[in-house]
């Protein structure tokens, strides 16, 4: 699994602010401000997958970087 | 490790109607994971849901989806699995749908081990209908239905469908993301009948009235509280109250109810000619 | 030809044409007076590849043969009163979503367990309102065994032709007697199929009619991935919830079977121009209906008589007709007057309407009948 791949918020508008991806970040990539998702610093995303997977609205997901 | 997913989602049918934090949607996405890793035809897979929050499921998903009514999904599929029996049968249900009113049709089905892949999401209340107590509402917990506190007692639904014959029984939850797709992906392929229960979190409806009021939190209570089969069996009876097992809890190969009743008709038409 | 000649049951009629209009597919489970359709296609079927299954009970049987017909087989379910008093969630739902099948209803003297072994024709309301909400219904009642072969064969056709659940009604008599019957060569029966799509997935709507009110059905398995739901929908299946959905659905459903009354309404009649008194029946009370018409019509009474096939969608334009040329209409009905109902509803001439009702589970003889005849004239 290549660490390249970085999270990217492809469906902003489906975000409930539920949080959930917030919590699986292992790098703190991602918070919620005034009920929707956004990504903090992208550098520190390690392409881990968690948000993606947990995510229960498909609002984001790792895309490979050259794909950025 | 990324699954192709949005072909298998009707795009435009989302933002679904699920609530902020409820655990439905994380596990539907890995569900259609699970079908993407064990590589199933998409046109000839079919998804059948009752009526609950588990049944909006079929609308999301790219496949021959229906909407069935409430808790007779088993009974709708096992008509289409046994008519052709090449297709793929998928059923989404709750624990309402599937183990209230639908748990005669879910014992039978399992006494069949006919091959669909059952998934029973299960969050623990009513939530279509905001919040009456289910038959896997904790004794004691609050809902609208049980004021004073639940009196009743749970299925153990593994036990239930085990004791039933069926041939493949897993338990994941929507916390451990990697683990549902494992099970998904096996049960899918597994020959005859998969009952996936799938712990999922209602924060609005369950959460709320039970001292859990955010997704994270019921979450975190899932992770807490799940342990991993490989390590069930070695805890002590007091290391596993307030717990349960993960993962593939049993597997057994079986003779598969629409081979058999091929094998009827194979035989019966060689006496015939 | 000799094979053709066949001394059979009723419930064995329903059988042979089954098998003879295509159907592929039964589920079902025991019950007096209807298991020896179960037990019939439990062994005949697997022999044209066809498949049987008894199911838990009735409202599964019904789930199963509706999923059947999803995947392509023409499907069949059979049962009595409180298995019908079960089907009706599900058969709405096949109503709704139009699954073409055919739910055999052989009926037995109730309310509850009631007489299990004794003919009533009590569930006749039941087929048009059993199921909550208004909707389309067709149900069709023969009145011999031979009848009930060809009505099994037209219950199929019907249920094809016009994506719906058909109802067959038969009562206890019609479903246990023996009768000899003459079954016609298997090309002379004309045999429907649904209509298959003939556009691509990319362009197809599971509910837009393309020419008349009914929409074309593929197989689940053959690539379209469309979805079908109990909640009002939209042309491409999908549930929005708007007024409107709802009001444009009912109405096509409606009118599938409302503008095709020629087709579907199915009746028989012996009226000279000069009877006034008429006896109209459906199923086994017909057989004493001919009789009793006969014996008046020897006595010198102007009487004829009117056999109702099909029981739903009611002939009311046909009723209003007769009843304006007709002094009296006498109607014998195993249960306490429902038909009669629909004809008190059409009537608006001078002619009487009378009951002759029986629903202890013995049969309305002829004699009855004429006694009838010959106080009202």
């Amino acid at each position: 699994m290549s660490k390249k791949g970085k999270v990217k918020i492809t469906h902003p508008e489906r975000c409930k602010g539920c949080e959930i991806c917030v919590m699986y970040c292992p790098t703190d990539v991602l918070v919620v401000k005034k009920g929707q998702i956004t990504i903090t610093d992208i550098d520190n995303c390690v392409g881990c997958y968690n948000c993606e997977l947990s995510c229960p609205d498909f609002v984001l997901e790792v895309v490979e970087n050259n794909e950025r | 490790m990324g699954y192709k997913i949005d072909e298998y989602l009707r795009q435009d049918k989302l933002p679904h109607i699920w609530c902020p934090g409820c655990g439905h949607g994380t596990i539907m996405g890995n569900l259609i994971r699970g079908i993407d890793k064990a590589n199933l035809d998409p046109d000839k897979t079919v998804v059948v849901s009752g009526i609950g929050c588990s049944g909006r499921a079929s609308g999301y998903m790219n496949f021959d989806t229906l909407h069935t009514t409430h808790g007779r999904a088993i009974a709708f599929a096992t008509g289409i699995k046994l008519a052709n029996p090449k297709l793929n049968v998928i059923v989404i249900t709750g624990d309402g749908d599937g183990a209230a009113i639908g748990g005669n049709h879910l014992i039978h089905g399992a006494r069949r081990n006919i091959d669909l892949t059952v998934v029973l999401m299960n969050n623990h209340i009513y939530g279509m209908t905001s919040g009456q107590f289910s038959p896997m509402t904790p004794t004691g917990d609050n809902a609208t239905t049980t004021p004073y506190g639940n009196i009743d007692q749970n299925f153990d639904l593994a036990g239930l469908t085990k004791a039933s014959g069926a041939s493949f029984i897993a338990r994941g939850t929507a916390y451990n993301t990697r683990q549902l797709i494992e099970i998904f992906a096996e049960g899918l392929l597994h020959t005859g009948f998969s009952f996936i229960e799938a712990i999922s979190q209602c924060p609005v409806n369950y959460g709320r009235r039970n001292g859990l009021s955010s997704a994270v939190d019921m979450l975190k209570c899932q992770r807490d509280s799940s342990v991993n089969i490989r390590k069930w069996d070695s805890l002590s009876e007091e290391e596993k109250k307030g717990k349960f097992p993960t993962g593939v809890l049993y597997k057994e190969d079986k003779r598969e109810y629409t081979e058999m009743y091929q094998e009827i008709i194979d035989s019966v038409q060689e006496e015939a000619k | 030809m000799r094979d053709r000649i066949k001394l059979l049951q009723g419930d064995e009629a329903v059988v042979e044409g089954a098998i003879a209009a295509g159907a592929k597919f039964f589920a079902g489970y025991p019950i007096t007076p209807a298991s020896e359709i179960a037990e019939g296609l439990a062994e005949r079927l697997p022999i044209y590849g066809g498949k049987f299954i008894q199911m838990e009970d009735e409202l599964a049987s019904m789930a199963c043969v509706i999923g059947a017909s999803l995947s392509g087989l023409k499907s069949i379910t059979a049962t009595s009163g409180p298995g019908f008093s079960l089907k009706q969630e599900n058969l709405g739902l096949g109503m709704m979503i139009e699954i073409p099948c055919v739910v055999v209803n052989v009926q037995r003297v109730g309310p509850s367990t009631g007489l299990p072994t004794s003919p009533s024709q009590g569930d006749v309301m039941q087929a048009k309102w059993g199921t909550h909400g208004d909707h389309p219904v067709i149900a069709l009642a023969p009145s011999s065994v031979k009848e009930t072969f060809e009505l099994t064969i037209t219950a199929f056709n019907f249920a094809e032709r016009f994506r719906t659940p058909v109802i067959l009604l038969l009562d206890e008599i019609v479903g246990h007697m023996r009768e000899k019957v003459v079954l016609p060569n298997e090309e002379d029966i004309e045999i429907w199929n649904r209509k298959k799509p003939e556009v691509g997935p990319e362009d197809f709507n599971p509910y837009q009619e393309t020419d008349g009110l009914v929409p074309p059905m593929p197989n689940y398995g053959e690539g379209y991935r469309y979805h079908t739901t109990g909640l009002f929908h939209d042309k491409t299946g999908f549930p929005r919830g708007t007024n409107e959905d709802a009001k444009n659905l009912m109405d096509r459903l409606m009118a599938k079977i409302e503008s095709n009354m020629d087709i579907i309404s199915l009746y028989e009649e012996d009226i000279r121009d000069d009877d006034e008194i008429i006896v109209l029946a459906y199923g086994s009370t017909m057989r004493s209906a001919i009789n009793a018409i006969s014996q008046a019509r020897k006595a010198g009474i102007k009487a004829g008589w009117i056999k109702l096939k099909t029981i739903w969608p009611f002939p009311a334009d046909y009723i209003k007709e007769v009843g304006k040329r007709a002094k009296a209409i006498i109607i014998p009905e195993l249960n306490r007057g429902q038909i009669i109902k629909e004809v008190r509803e059409n009537i608006f001439g001078n002619a009487e309407v009378h009951g002759i009702n029986k629903y202890d589970g013995t049969l309305i003889k002829p004699e009855e009948i004429l006694n009838m005849i010959q106080e009202v004239k």
